[in-house]
């Protein structure tokens, strides 16, 4: 380790130099705290071209405290919702700390005790969190080696660690943590030079680590938002809207106030109710009588004409790109159509609410809980301080659970009762009232020359977003836009957001424009990319795979490849197609990913398979099917996700990049699999369905 | 109402006619067995009732009167966890971990029928069980693992 000086203020990469200690009363810390030595992390280290609300409490995004027990804590504001990032970042502390993963508390996501964050989305919690939690947990370190090397009068390089000691080099003496910190109050910024361990000597990070607590998820004994309990608490329920647009014209709740313990409350169209248990307020709900007025909506069976027809701008390619196509000898034109698709979290939304005077807590599981902090204190028109909002360990979100909803319904009855009141959504409203992954209508036209040149390019999004618009090849003239529309209904963010879509067209393209120009779709793709890292994981991938090999009658390849997020994937699928029947069946898919430094290689290989199976879900059958503003297949027996008989043989390839910083890894990984599909159908008979779910009934569609 | 679960001769109140998943839930804090869908189509709020894996959210509670209900809270005994329960540990099968419960009661029931079945046998007979966050091949080896163990 090499002899660093103590920084005692933080340079701020926005080039505000500002103490993080400054903002925060040392007093306060360690009143909380109790005595210890800590270091915090400033948010304007972590910002990059982001700007975040920052007053002085907000500042700070990470603490770390080492008490006088010598036990570990650790303060973060992002959300576990299943994607293990406890243990990840549990593994990268322990590491610069040189302890066990049983020495650390993260505490996440409880906007009293944690610093602000902005939400647990586009997967940057690793890429944001991991190098700043190195940096501070580095700087906690090197304040005890300094502190041992003062007791003993030496330089702090000659001192050995290891778990949670410093040991004498010469006279066999050790100081555990706790002896270090006994009686102090130290608090220090983050020293941006303290020496990190570098990644090719990790012990802990970079190995398999299992889920922390994984034990209590196992018996039962983890409680989510939704097991929680409060005195005196009653549950409650929303009356919603039949349809989207619906409008409440007269109401008669007579019936439900009669049933004995149930209150029903009335704020405008906001009606609810509340009973000592959940099926008492399930009736009360179904006696109240409500008329809406209905306004004509789309349906599905329009969905794709209206969103071309409703859409705010047209396409307008930039001048050279028509040009170049309507020169080109070889032209390929077609359009992608999109369904909406469902997140459906097994744990569906829930909130806990419970008023102490103008005070108000809030348990609900999110993956942005100072975003629900934020909506609650404008709901009631009190201050962010008076809100305060708790996260347990949540029941998965894949980009769903952005918003406040349960927390705010909960919230709402539970003033008007004066009791304690939890809200949680059925599946129903799940499907109805949550969000959805935008539908979309997708054009690509390209251009190619007899040479095997590829000399235009351009895309099109209607309305279903323009993430991972941009494509990765190389093409002489290219243009992308999205172009927004009125979506019928309610859609948001979801895993890989329109990635998905986005190349499942490009790649579909690719490969049929291959095609056209009797090239291999694997070299098609190679000789236009000059991304490495894309490149590197498409080789190990098709290698994986067997890309080359000879292929059975009515069996076909097709692989899919793109990044995003910082995370580079290639998926090939082999796929079996019986003509006569038109039946399809999905046999294998091979999926390399990279994204930098493995942290952990279990967890990761999980990321990669629950991407590539749930974006099955989404490239074969899953589809929300709606008429006139209501979702008509509401339940998951007929909304149909991956079961354990949808499963193909699933084969990943780690790619280890330790030269490189680690990215997130939830949602790249389900960009290609889409098109890996649809090409390897294509590839076996022919047949290019250019429409996401292919295979609603596990047939080819008819012609 | 008297009711049987893990073990314990407990009371609870079915004047509101609660499913079981309520009971349990609501009424006796078991919080293990979750809710997922409401129409037995998930798995997630799997008990097992005489030793048959019920979907407990369209199972109303007054059906188990003088049964034996387990739920995941009744798998581990002095503190030893149920050898499926070790095999999920080992194998590190779970990401949220929100259908575990239900995938281990299923697994349990499976292992009581057949302690020693296939990967395909497996997958037949866990096919009622969601896992949105789609870790099936690591719940599959686990389970074949427990197998492996009991036989």
């Amino acid at each position: 380790m090499t002899k660093t000086k103590a920084n005692p203020t933080l340079k701020a990469k926005s080039g505000i130099s500002k103490s993080a200690v400054t903002n925060l009363s040392r007093r306060t810390f360690f009143k909380r705290m109790g005595v210890g030595v800590a270091s915090c992390v400033m948010l304007s280290d972590i910002v990059m071209g982001e700007m975040l609300a920052a007053d002085a409490a907000d500042s700070l995004a990470a603490w770390i405290h080492v008490s006088d027990t010598g036990r570990i804590t650790v303060f973060s504001g992002k959300a576990e919702v299943g994607q293990n990032i406890r243990t990840s970042l549990t593994q990268v502390l322990a590491e610069e700390l040189f302890v066990s993963v049983d020495d650390i508390d993260l505490i996440l996501s409880d906007t009293m005790r944690t610093p602000y964050d902005r939400g647990t989305t586009g997967s940057r919690t690793t890429p944001q969190m991991v190098p700043l939690l190195r940096r501070a947990a580095a700087t906690v370190r090197e304040i005890l080696l300094e502190t041992a090397a003062e007791s003993w009068n030496l330089e702090k390089q000659s001192l050995d660690l290891e778990r949670g000691t410093i040991a004498h080099p010469s006279n066999g003496k050790k100081l555990s943590y706790a002896d270090l910190v006994s009686g102090k109050k130290l608090l220090r910024d983050v020293d941006s030079s303290a020496p990190l361990v570098p990644v090719e000597q990790w012990r802990i990070a970079g190995t398999s680590v299992p889920k922390i607590n994984g034990r209590d998820f196992i018996t039962g004994r983890h409680k989510y938002a939704s097991d929680m309990t409060l005195p005196g608490m009653v549950y409650g329920k929303i009356l919603r809207s039949p349809a989207v647009g619906a409008e409440l014209i007269e109401i008669d709740t007579s019936e439900a106030e009669r049933m004995p313990g149930v209150q029903v409350v009335k704020d405008g169209s906001f009606i609810g109710v509340t009973a000592r248990d959940s099926s008492t307020a399930q009736v009360a709900l179904a006696l109240i009588q409500a008329k809406w007025r209905h306004s004509e909506q789309p349906s599905r069976s329009n969905l794709f004409e209206h969103l071309v027809s409703k859409s705010k701008n047209s396409p307008s390619p930039k001048n050279g790109v028509e040009k170049a196509f309507t020169q080109s000898s070889i032209q390929l034109e077609q359009e992608f159509l999109i369904d909406y698709i469902a997140h459906v979290p097994l744990e569906p939304r829930v909130g806990m609410a419970e008023w102490k005077g103008d005070k108000l807590t809030v348990w609900t599981g999110t993956q942005k809980p100072f975003g629900v902090q934020e909506d609650l204190s404008n709901e009631f028109g009190i201050s962010k301080g008076n809100v305060r909002v708790i996260m347990p360990d949540t029941g998965s979100g894949y980009g769903g659970k952005h918003t406040a909803e349960a927390g705010v319904e909960a919230a709402r009855l539970a003033k008007a009762v004066g009791k304690p009141v939890k809200v949680s959504w059925t599946r129903e409203e799940e499907f109805k009232w949550a969000y959805l992954r935008p539908s979309g209508v997708i054009r690509v036209k390209c251009a190619g020359t007899d040479s095997g040149g590829l000399s235009s390019w351009e895309i099109y999004n209607f309305n279903s977003g323009g993430s991972g618009i941009e494509s990765p090849y190389e093409v002489d003239t290219k243009h992308h836009q999205y172009i927004s529309s009125d979506p019928p209904l309610r859609q948001g963010s979801y895993r890989a957001l329109a990635s998905t879509a986005n190349t499942f067209a490009m790649e579909s393209q690719m490969s049929d424009m291959a095609d056209l120009l009797s090239m291999d779709s694997l070299d098609f793709r190679l000789k236009y990319l000059k991304n490495e890292r894309l490149s590197n994981v498409l080789v190990a991938a098709t290698e994986k795979f067997g890309w080359k090999r000879s292929k059975a009658p009515g069996s076909g390849y097709g692989l899919g490849c793109g990044t995003v997020k910082g995370g580079f994937v290639a998926s090939c699928a082999e796929v079996e197609v019986d003509v006569a029947t038109g039946e399809v069946s999905i046999t294998r898919i091979v999926t390399a990913f990279e994204c930098g430094a493995i942290i952990n290689p279990r967890h990761l290989e999980s990321q990669i398979t629950g991407c590539v199976l749930q974006g099955l879900g989404g490239a074969l059958f899953e589809a929300i099917e709606f008429e006139q503003g209501v979702v008509t297949n509401a339940s998951l027996s007929s909304y149909r996700v991956p079961r354990f008989k949808d499963v193909p043989v699933i084969e990943t390839v780690l790619v280890n990049r330790p030269d490189l910083p680690s990215a997130g890894s939830g949602e790249t990984p389900i960009i290609g699999v889409a098109p890996a599909i649809r090409n390897a159908i294509a590839d076996a008979c022919g047949v290019k369905i250019n429409r996401l779910p292919m295979l609603p009934d596990g047939r080819l569609p008819r012609v | 109402m008297k009711i049987n679960v893990n073990g314990k001769e407990l009371t609870i109140d079915v004047t509101a006619n609660p499913s079981l998943l309520e009971a349990l839930r609501e009424q006796l804090d078991l919080t293990g067995t979750k809710y997922g869908c409401g129409e037995g189509a998930c798995g997630a709020c799997k008990v097992l009732v005489n030793g048959t894996p019920l979907p407990a959210c369209i199972t109303p509670a007054v059906t188990v009167q003088g049964k034996k209900v387990i739920t995941i809270e009744g798998l581990e005994t002095n503190g030893e966890l149920h050898p499926v329960q070790q095999a999920f540990l080992e194998v590190d099968a779970f990401q949220c971990a929100y259908c575990a419960p239900g995938m281990i009661i299923n697994a349990v029931a499976l292992l009581e029928k057949n302690s020693n079945p296939t990967k395909q046998e497996i997958v037949d007979a866990m096919n009622g069980n969601i896992c949105r966050c789609c870790t099936y091949p690591q719940i599959v080896e686990a389970i074949y693992q427990a197998g492996k163990q009991l036989a």
